[in-house]
């Protein structure tokens, strides 16, 4: 079985481009395109260049001594936090930015949860001197005042999303309704590896760096390119796609995702989209998704901004339907408490989101010989005030 | 032959109407349908409200959010209109987005609206080769037909293949845009109009987005079968009840 993305836009039976005509000739310029650009010599060189002197790749693959103690087991943890902007985001933003370039577009858009997403787009356009646009909830906006901050700093127009539940989904829906209002200068940033076909498998590319990366950074240390485990947190999933990417043929590697549990799988407010969701059609593209039974989609809950997504990627719908990846969800208390312990075990303040992947030792068990990767996607700063308000600090 | 092909043979310019069914009240759905037949309205697209309208601008937006607070859902619309074929002979064609549908099964979907008198369905965001791959079948099996969407910046090339799959017509949206967002028509869009109309398609082609009165009406059929109209009827709805339907729909026939 193949897990990757096949000619017509599928993982597996996931995966498509639900897309009303308004989108078509965008999405479709895009996908005749992003694999030709991306293989240019001068895109690759401009490319590793920024991810090099911009972003400060490569990222260094830690070997956490004290949590491995702890956890009897060999733990390495692939450090996005110290990229440029804060968290893996940008090794998208740097890649689309370039795409939009090639493509002639001179205008950028993008939605965003908790503003990550948002700061790395409007970093890549101030970093080109491109206009951008974010979509943000109008809820989000106002629990997330300094990344709005960041992004207003930085040049970009952030328009808050009125509609729904004025959260992430429904700047997603207000990013995709300016695409169809200006489909001839526009691109859109996505920013996790959701969509319409091409867009999960081009940002999944982009963010394939970090799993290119452990496998020579593993070499070094292990003397071997693959571990026997590799985790990730997973809301849309761009890190966990990038994390997994050159593992996914290779099932000596185990894949363990983690999704955002929220207040508990079935409290009714949860992001365990694995467990909870059907698959159905949001924001383009046929994946596993929270919805009503009658196919309205229902509005997700996690501590975590950037996990509070009713979909995933159908890349990972498509390893959990198939079994190639183990599923588990964190609670909010779960993933508090592992963040908490990082701090104090590693010296590392990491992203909420990232918690989630942490507390995989609630739930396994590994053997002290396993060599067990964790993609830390995201530094904690931005979630200072939740860490604070939750702890009492 | 199916409602919508026989009124498209009538020579005359149709006037189409679009309403979100549970909008403005949940048990409005049927009334809605009698007065618009009674006003004079050639074909009427029902709404089946969506969470997540992607095509939509605010106004209808707001209307599907109303109208699923209300508690509309798609086996409650079905409810409501399954005796309508008593009481309306005019084409019925139900408009909404594609997980619904999916949710619901798309064969039993189709099933239920051959056995109510439904003629047709608009789902924009299930796209042309999908349909034809997997659903034309099921859709021609229950005498449905299915309606796509060109825009001005669809190829020829494309609309060529879009209307060798169409059985009914072609829903013509007049600008790069979500529905309601502009109103009047310029150069631009007589350009575009007068472009499709020379390629002479097999079917007939109907104009949406940004019709919302008598004169965007005519500017639209000028070059077109007919006009659909969307937002500015939701928005009478909204003003002014609806109780005065035929009030509106004189405004943009006379």
């Amino acid at each position: 079985m193949s897990y990757n993305i096949n000619e017509k836009g599928y993982y597996g039976e996931f995966g498509g481009a639900f897309i009303p005509e308004m989108l078509y000739p965008n999405v479709e310029e895009l996908r005749q395109n992003y694999l030709k650009i991306m293989a240019e010599p001068s895109f690759q060189e401009e490319f590793n260049q920024l991810l090099k002197d911009y972003v400060g790749r490569p990222s260094p693959l830690y070997y956490a001594k004290r949590l491995s103690e702890k956890y009897n087991t060999k733990v390495y943890l692939k450090r996005e936090d110290l990229n440029h902007t804060g968290a893996h985001k940008v090794n998208n933003t740097i890649g689309q930015i370039l795409m939009a370039k090639r493509l002639g577009k001179n205008r950028i858009i993008a939605e965003t949860g908790a503003g990550q997403h948002g700061v790395a787009t409007a970093t890549v356009c101030a970093l080109m001197g491109i206009d951008c646009v974010v979509y943000m909830g109008e809820i989000d906006i106002a629990r997330q005042a300094p990344n709005v901050a960041r992004m207003k700093m930085l040049g970009a127009e952030v328009r808050p999303a009125l509609s729904g539940s004025r959260t992430l989904k429904d700047a997603t829906n207000e990013a995709i309704r300016d695409w169809i209002n200006n489909p001839v200068d526009t691109h859109y940033i996505i920013g996790s590896a959701i969509g319409p076909h091409p867009y999960p498998d081009m940002v999944t590319r982009f963010q394939s760096i970090i799993s290119e990366e452990i496998k020579w950074q593993l070499l070094e240390k292990e003397g071997r390119e693959a571990p026997d485990y590799v985790v990730a947190c997973i809301g849309g999933g761009s890190n966990a796609a990038g994390t997994y990417y050159h593992f996914l043929d290779n099932e000596d590697v185990g894949i363990i995702a983690v999704e955002a549990a929220g207040k508990g799988i079935h409290s009714g407010e949860s992001a365990a989209t694995s467990v909870l969701g059907k698959e159905g059609i949001i924001h383009g593209c046929k994946t596993l998704l929270m919805q009503t039974n009658d196919g309205q989609i229902t509005e997700p809950y996690s501590i975590s901004a950037g996990l509070d997504y009713p979909g995933v990627g159908p890349l990972h719908s498509h390893l959990y339907k198939s079994g190639r990846g183990e599923f588990y969800s964190a609670t909010d208390d779960e993933a508090m408490t592992a963040g908490l312990e990082l701090a104090q075990l590693e010296g590392i303040i990491p992203a909420i989101e990232t918690s989630h992947a942490l507390a995989i030792f609630e739930y396994k068990t590994f053997k002290p010989e396993d060599i067990v990767v964790i993609s830390l996607s995201g530094r904690g700063d931005k979630d200072l005030q939740n860490y604070i308000d939750y702890f009492k600090l | 032959m199916n409602r919508i092909n026989k009124k498209l043979n009538e020579d005359k310019k149709l006037l189409s109407i679009y309403f979100t069914a549970g909008y403005p009240s949940i048990d409005d759905t049927v009334g809605i349908i009698q007065d618009l037949e009674k006003s004079g309205v050639d074909m009427i697209e029902i709404g089946l409200p969506f969470s997540d309208p992607l095509a939509d601008g605010p106004t209808i937006q707001e209307s599907s959010t109303a109208a699923l607070k209300n508690g509309m859902t798609t086996e409650k619309l079905f409810d409501q209109i399954k005796d309508i074929r008593d009481t309306v002979s005019i084409p019925l064609i139900i408009m909404g987005y594609f997980n619904p549908v999916l949710q619901y099964g798309v064969e039993a979907f189709c099933k239920k609206c051959e056995d109510i008198g439904i003629d047709g369905l608009i789902l924009p965001d299930l796209p042309a080769d999908v349909y034809d791959e997997h659903y034309k079948a099921i859709f021609e099996k229950h005498g449905l037909i299915n309606v796509f969407l060109i825009t001005p910046q669809t190829s020829d090339e494309r609309i060529q293949y879009i209307d060798s799959i169409s059985n009914g017509f072609i829903y013509m949206v007049s600008s790069a845009s979500t529905t309601g967002a502009k109103s009047g028509f310029g150069d631009e869009q007589a350009n575009y109009f007068k472009r499709i109309d020379a390629m002479k398609l097999k079917n007939p082609q109907i104009v949406g987005f940004g019709i919302s009165n008598n004169e965007t009406f005519t500017q639209a059929t000028t070059h077109a079968k007919g006009a659909i109209i969307g937002s500015a009827f939701i928005k009478h709805v909204t003003n002014n009840g609806t109780d005065k339907i035929d009030d509106f729909i004189k405004t943009i026939l006379n």
